[in-house]
């Protein structure tokens, strides 16, 4: 079906080469929007344990980012979105993503929430060299040992929130921790980035215990995390395990002795679980829907097509798609390198960045902000859950490029 | 006084946690081996239906202001009619095959369940709260909620009434002669497919009536069986398929060997449930209290 497309494109490439002095191997760099349309996938879990997060949320977010930019900037090409659930498998994701570069001519690929996934579809990427901006994973291997040119993560990682709130929370004077953590990577991360984060704040960490994940129940090391006599039990699991270790906390009254945070928590865990049980809680996030008035209106455009208020993830979808378009209008092309090199120099104040940029290890950094969930007295409405407590501004919340294990980075 | 480095104090506040947990494990496997000993079905579906009990009484709750007493009665009765509509629609078709006919169809049932659900609430569930029981107990060594003290008590009265009527009584006596032969139970004017309906019916409510104990503990959501029914499992096969007694003797007793483990090894605390059950079988194939076929 796109043959005609591909050889034309073969043809120009050569051409292009020829000029050039330089055959580089067929790779892809003809100017110009290929097939005149560029295609956004949004490769997502649509059904598993991620699809609260993602899922129907990340295709909208995708959609209305196309809508607005079509209408708003009326571009000389084509914009086309194509969805698949990648069930959280890696060979599902990675050989759904070889399909849409090699023949749907897809030119970015979003949202691929589960760090697994992310890298599997980061490797794919790298070598059919297209652009993937990670919304959805936040693992810090996807932009440390696994970086890679085509790669952005967008939307957050372990590092900003287990540092942003072992540092804050640390300073407030809370300054001996004990961890409860997923006994997995993501676990082990968190807990070894807030153990950084804690100790260079001039707190101590007085221990920490490794459940397996999908506990049945969390009152055995709830109890054992008090019994610590730690100011502060940092929760370091995510969904069904969070869930449950603080409810848990809640109904043995740990949370009125100890600070309980969530160091992976966000929204939807807090709508999950209810201000009941989460009130006073700490945690951080990117983006919150009430943050300010641009931000309460998309929500609220949202929330009509979805029934649901957005999460940061969904935000930063319609954000990077957007940067993403407009990218390759500029640029005139959908050409990788091109529309890589033209977000790497932006300064992404949007939605949902603010002070944003894209460092060489493929991080974009911006503003994060520590809020307490509120108690149910406090809140007005069924979303309303948060109050500010702090901006942690771009520099200070992101893994430092010192520290970076990026290949891209350290040479 | 410390044991192993641990406190005494500490290692008997995490075997009371212990108990409670082992008292869900006791009730719900109990369900699943009076619908093994009797009908000869391992049934996958006791999972979701623990689910539906949680998911039921938070529903309760929130559409019809049903409290926890009336949705612990309640749910437990939709569950187990929604049981023998399943047993008469599908179970019952597949008595006469090998037992991995019954395995495949109650874990695809499962499935389209626990889909129907996600699909419908999501996968990160609903908050139930707060408890129906408030309040803690000092009992020296754990400050416990009160609600966790009547989970125990809630579990032991209905996993005695069971073994009761299943052990004591003239209808479980009937359920027994049924399971041994059918055919003979039937000409004394005994009608054994209403017999079996109303046994799945029964074994699926003790899931549900879990599920609503559980729901203020623990998040309602559609995954919220998953991490049960695989205890579950073994601890049926622990105990010896079939045995009641058995069965609830093991739910217990696993609880407390699951909590010395998380005080222990918590690394390994989901794991040393399967770590006994290898065991046990090597050394009494049956189980610990299943006589021999």
């Amino acid at each position: 079906m796109n043959k005609p497309i591909t050889t034309s494109l073969f043809a120009i490439a050569l051409l292009a080469s020829a000029v050039a002095g330089a055959a580089d191997g067929g790779k892809q760099n003809a100017k110009g929007i290929s097939g005149d349309t560029v295609k956004i996938g949004v490769l997502a879990d649509m059904s598993g344990i991620f699809s609260d997060l993602s899922g129907e949320g990340a295709v909208t977010a995708a959609r209305m980012a196309v809508d607005d930019f079509v209408a708003e900037q009326k571009p000389g090409f084509k914009v086309e979105v194509v969805t698949a659930d990648h069930q959280n498998k890696t060979d599902v994701a990675a050989s759904r993503a070889r399909e849409w570069y090699d023949t749907e001519g897809v030119d970015m690929i979003t949202d691929v929430i589960n760090s697994a996934v992310a890298l599997a579809v980061s490797e794919v990427t790298r070598d059919k060299d297209r652009v993937l901006m990670v919304t959805g994973a936040g693992s810090t291997t996807i932009n440390n040992e696994q970086c890679s040119p085509n790669t952005i993560l967008y939307a957050w990682d372990t590092y900003s929130l287990a540092n942003s709130l072992g540092r804050t929370i640390t300073e407030q004077g809370h300054d001996s921790w004990y961890f409860v953590t997923v006994d997995y990577a993501l676990g082990k991360s968190i807990e070894y980035d807030a153990t950084k984060a804690v100790e260079n704040s001039g707190g101590e960490v007085l221990g920490s215990l490794h459940h397996p994940m999908g506990a049945s129940d969390f009152a055995s090391f709830m109890l054992q995390a008090q019994s610590s006599g730690a100011d502060v039990i940092g929760i370091a699991n995510a969904g069904g395990d969070l869930h449950n270790a603080v409810r848990v906390a809640n109904e043995f009254g740990i949370n009125q002795s100890q600070k309980i945070v969530g160091l992976a928590a966000s929204m939807t865990d807090v709508h999950a679980l209810g201000l009941e049980v989460t009130q006073g809680m700490l945690l951080v996030e990117g983006f919150y829907w009430d943050q300010d008035d641009e931000a309460r209106q998309w929500s609220k455009r949202f929330k009509e097509k979805t029934g649901k208020i957005p999460n940061m993830l969904n935000a930063a979808t319609y954000s990077a798609v957007t940067n993403y378009l407009s990218a390759a209008q500029e640029q005139g092309t959908d050409d990788a390198d091109a529309v890589l090199a033209h977000l790497h120099e932006q300064e992404i104040n949007d939605l949902f960045a603010k002070n944003g940029r894209i460092r060489p290890d493929g991080q974009m950094v911006h503003d994060v902000y520590l809020y307490e969930v509120k108690s149910p007295k406090e809140s007005d409405g069924e979303w309303d859950y948060y109050k500010l407590r702090e901006t942690v501004p771009a520099e200070k919340a992101y893994q430092p490029l010192s520290e970076s294990r990026c290949p891209l980075v350290t040479g | 006084m410390d044991i192993f480095g641990v406190p005494v104090q500490a290692l008997m506040a995490q075997l009371m946690i212990g108990l409670v947990n082992g008292c869900f494990y006791a009730v719900l496997s109990l369900g699943l081996a009076v619908i093994f000993g009797m009908l000869h079905v391992i049934n996958f579906t006791h999972g979701a239906m623990f689910m539906l009990g949680a998911l039921l009484s938070w529903a309760g709750l929130y559409y019809f202001e049903l409290n926890y007493w009336a949705m612990l009665f309640l749910a437990p009765l939709v569950v187990g009619v929604f049981g023998i509509v399943l047993e008469r629609l599908f179970l019952k078709r597949i008595y006469k095959l090998d037992y991995l006919y019954g395995l495949l169809l109650t874990l695809g049932l499962t499935l389209i369940i626990e889909g129907a659900v996600r699909s419908v609430y999501g996968v990160s569930g609903k908050p139930y709260g707060p408890a129906p029981i408030s309040g803690v107990t000092d009992l020296g060594f754990l400050m416990i909620p009160n609600y966790r003290l009547w989970v125990i008590v809630a579990s032991l009265l209905v996993c005695a009434a069971t073994w009761y009527t299943i052990e004591r009584t003239r209808l479980g006596a009937y359920l027994r002669a049924a399971t041994e032969n059918p055919k003979l139970v039937e000409a004394f004017g005994i009608n054994v497919p209403v017999l079996v309906s109303l046994t799945f019916g029964f074994g699926v409510a003790l899931a549900a009536f879990a599920g609503v104990l559980a729901a203020p503990i623990m998040q309602v959501s559609a995954l919220t069986g998953q991490t049960m029914i695989v205890i579950v499992f073994a601890v049926v096969v622990i105990g010896g398929m079939g045995s009641i007694a058995g069965t609830v003797i093991t739910g217990i007793g696993l609880g407390l060997v699951e909590a010395l483990t998380k005080v222990y090894y918590p690394e390994a605390s989901s794991m040393v449930m399967f770590l006994v059950m290898v065991l046990v079988l090597l050394v009494r194939p049956n189980g610990l209290f299943g006589g021999v076929e």
